[in-house]
C-alpha cells in the first residue's frame, strides 16, 4: 500500500464490536470472552445474519430454476452476490464460482485436472497430468493445499515435490529453480501461512512458475479476509477462499479462476445445473461459472457472503489489515518480554499477517491453551492443519492467536495476563 | 484450575515406567489427529484370556500433560495385573471421563485415574486422556489377547 491506513480508534473498533451479539458473551465462570481464533473462523456480523434470515423470509427458492418471481428474485440475489464478492478480488463476475468452502475450491482445481485425464476428447494439456510430470507445492501448506495434490499425484503417476520452509519461517528459495522446470504442471502456494503469518511473494513466485508453464493455484483463506488482494496484479491462475474466515457464513467458500482457463477446465462435481445438454448417451457442460455449481447452490451462504464483503468495504479491508498489523505488534513485542516464550514465524519488521504462534519450553500447547481458556481466551492449540509444517519446525504443537477486525488491545493484554500463569502451573523457570 | 491436579502434574513431568523396553509382545502407535498427540506403546503379557497377566507396559508418549499423565497412571495401575483386572480399570475409567462431570470415579477401581475426574468437564480433553488406554487395548489384541472377551468387557458399565 502506499498510503499508510490507520488501526481503528477505541471508539472504531467499540463500534465494530456492536456488530457482533457474540462478543458480549460470557465464558467460563463469566470471564468476558476473548476471542483470538478468527484464523479458524470469524464471528458474523449482524449484517450477515440479517441478510440470510432475509433471503430466506422473502426471496427464497433454488436459484437458476424455474420461470416464478421468487425464483427471479433468488437468481438475481445469487447473482448479486457473485458480482459483489468478484468485485472485492478485483475480478469479473463470471470468474467467481461459488463453492463450499476453500477445501472444495482446490480440490475442484485437483478433480478437473484428473477429469482432464481421460482421452475421449480433446482437452487442454495444461490440465493433464501424467507419470513424468510434476506438482510444487510447499512444506508451509495448511493440509487443503497439500492433500488435494498428493492425491492427485497418486490418481495420476505424477510426482509431488515442494519448496522447503527455512527456519525462520518464510519459504526457502534457494534450490527454486531446481524444483520448476517443464515438468512441473502445478505450483500450488498459499499467499499467507495459517500458522505462522509468513507473507509469501506470489507475484514473484507465480511468474517464475508461468516461465516453466505451469498453472498456479494460491490458498487465499488467510489474506483475502486481511488485506486487499487484486487478482489482476497477484500473478494466479486460481485463488482460493472460504467465506466464513472472513465475517460470512459457514458453507460457502469461491473458487476464482481465469477465464480462458475457467473455459477449457473440465468440471468437477457433475449434475444439475452445470449442464448445456443431457442425452441418456451424454451430457455438455454449461458454460463457467456454472459449470463447476453442480446442483442448487448455497444462495442463502453466498447472499451472506456478499453481505460480508460490503461490512468489510464499509470499515475498510486496508484499515482492517492496519488494525491487525498493530496488534500483532502488541503482542509479538509482549511475547517477546516473556523469555520463555518462542514466537515462530518471521522475525518483527518482516512481512507479516495476523497470526502469531508460540511454543512455551515444555509446556504441550493444550495446556497452554486450556489455561488460556480457563480464562476467556479463546485460541487454536494444535497443529493447526498443517502437521508438515510443524513437523520442519520440529514442534509437534504450536498455540495460534490470530486476529481479526474486532480485536482490542485490552485483549491482547488478557492473553498475555493469562499467558503468565503458564509458567507457575507447570513448572517452567521463567528466566529459561 | 481443578484440572491440573497435583498428581496429574507430577505424573506428566516424570511418567512412571516411560520409554521403551524389550522384550515386548506387541508395539501400537496411536496419534490424535486433532492436536498430533502421540503415543507408541508396548505390552508384554502371559496368557490370551482375562486371566493372562501383564508383565510390562512401555511406551513413549509425546504429547499434552493430561496424555502423558495418563500413559504413566495407565502403567501404574495395570503392570503386575490381569487382563481382565486392567479392562476393569478402563471401563472405570471410560465411565468417568464421558460422563461430562457426572461420575467422580472409584478410587477402589481406578486408583490414581480419579485425578482425571475434571477432564470429564472439558470434552476436547477427553480423547487425551483417552489415548494410552486406547493403544493399550489394541496392543492386548495384537499381542493376542481375545478380542471379544475384550470387547465384551469392556463395553460393560459404560455410558455410551
Amino acid at each position: 500500500m502506499t498510503t499508510a491506513a490507520r488501526p481503528f480508534t477505541d471508539r472504531e473498533v467499540a463500534a465494530i464490536r456492536g456488530d457482533f451479539a457474540i462478543l458480549t458473551r460470557a465464558v467460563r465462570d463469566g470471564h468476558p470472552l476473548v476471542y483470538l481464533d478468527s484464523g479458524a473462523t470469524s464471528h458474523k456480523p449482524r449484517a450477515v445474519l440479517d441478510a440470510e434470515r432475509a433471503f430466506y423470509e422473502q426471496h427464497n427458492a433454488a436459484v437458476h430454476r424455474g420461470a416464478h418471481l421468487l425464483a427471479e428474485e433468488a437468481t438475481d440475489a445469487f447473482e448479486a452476490a457473485r458480482a459483489t464478492v468478484a468485485g472485492f478480488i478485483g475480478a469479473p463476475d463470471h470468474e467467481l464460482v461459488f463453492t463450499k468452502n476453500a477445501t472444495e475450491s482446490l480440490n475442484l482445481v485437483a478433480y478437473a485436472c484428473s477429469n482432464a485425464a481421460p482421452t475421449d476428447d480433446p482437452k487442454d494439456p495444461r490440465f493433464v497430468l501424467g507419470p513424468g510430470d510434476e506438482i510444487l507445492v510447499t512444506e508451509m501448506e495448511h493440509h487443503a493445499n497439500l492433500v488435494p495434490w498428493q492425491e492427485l499425484a497418486r490418481r495420476t503417476g505424477a510426482t509431488l515435490r515442494w519448496i522447503p520452509l527455512a527456519g525462520d519461517g518464510t519459504l526457502d528459495l534457494a534450490g527454486l529453480d531446481g524444483l520448476l522446470s517443464e515438468r512441473t504442471k502445478v505450483f500450488a502456494v498459499t499467499q499467507v501461512s495459517n500458522v505462522l503469518g509468513t507473507v509469501n511473494p506470489v507475484t514473484e513466485l507465480a511468474a517464475r512458475a508461468h516461465a516453466v508453464g505451469a498453472l498456479v493455484v494460491v490458498d487465499a483463506c488467510q489474506s483475502v479476509p486481511h488485506l486487499p488482494v487484486d487478482v489482476q496484479t497477484l500473478g494466479a491462475d486460481f485463488i482460493a477462499f472460504s467465506g466464513h474466515k472472513m465475517y460470512g457464513p459457514m458453507g460457502v467458500g469461491v473458487l476464482w479462476g481465469r477465464s480462458e482457463l475457467l473455459e477449457v477446465m473440465p468440471p468437477f462435481l457433475t449434475g444439475g445445473s452445470m449442464i448445456e445438454l443431457v442425452t441418456m448417451e451424454r451430457s455438455t457442460w454449461a458454460p463457467p461459472p456454472q459449470k463447476f455449481e453442480a446442483g442448487v447452490p448455497n444462495a442463502a451462504q453466498a447472499i451472506g457472503l456478499a453481505a460480508a464483503v460490503r461490512w468489510i468495504d464499509e470499515v475498510g479491508i486496508d484499515r482492517i489489515h492496519a488494525h491487525e498489523g498493530a496488534l500483532a505488534e502488541r503482542l509479538l513485542s509482549g511475547l517477546a518480554e516473556r523469555p520463555w516464550v518462542r514466537v515462530l514465524g518471521p522475525a518483527a519488521g518482516r512481512p507479516r499477517g495476523g497470526a502469531v504462534s508460540f511454543v512455551i519450553a515444555d509446556v504441550h500447547a493444550h495446556d497452554v491453551g486450556q489455561v488460556l481458556d480457563d480464562a476467556g481466551v479463546a485460541v487454536r492449540v494444535g497443529h493447526h492443519c498443517a502437521w508438515p509444517l510443524h513437523r520442519a519446525l520440529g514442534v509437534p504443537a504450536t498455540t495460534r492467536a490470530s486476529l481479526a477486525a474486532y480485536n482490542t488491545p485490552a485483549e491482547i493484554d488478557t492473553l498475555l495476563a493469562a499467558l503468565d500463569r503458564v509458567p507457575a502451573i507447570f513448572g517452567v523457570a521463567e528466566a529459561s | 484450575m481443578d484440572l491440573y491436579q497435583e498428581l496429574i502434574l507430577d505424573h506428566s513431568k516424570q511418567p512412571h515406567h516411560a520409554g521403551l523396553r524389550e522384550p515386548f509382545d506387541a508395539e501400537v502407535h496411536h496419534v490424535n489427529p486433532t492436536c498430533g498427540d502421540e503415543v507408541t506403546l508396548r505390552v508384554t503379557v502371559d496368557g490370551t484370556g482375562l486371566d493372562g497377566i501383564i508383565r510390562d507396559v512401555s511406551y513413549d508418549s509425546q504429547g499434552c500433560a493430561i496424555s502423558v499423565a495418563s500413559a504413566s497412571v495407565l502403567a501404574d495401575e495395570v503392570i503386575g495385573r490381569t487382563v481382565q483386572e486392567a479392562l476393569d480399570t478402563f471401563a472405570g475409567m471410560r465411565e468417568m471421563l464421558t460422563s461430562r462431570g457426572k461420575v467422580t470415579g472409584d478410587e477402589e477401581r481406578i486408583g490414581d485415574g480419579v485425578a482425571f475426574a475434571g477432564v470429564s468437564k472439558y470434552p476436547s480433553r477427553v480423547k487425551c486422556a483417552l489415548l494410552g488406554w486406547t493403544a493399550f487395548t489394541d496392543a492386548l489384541i495384537r499381542a493376542g489377547v481375545d478380542a471379544q472377551a475384550l470387547t465384551d468387557h469392556t463395553t460393560q458399565g459404560v455410558t455410551p
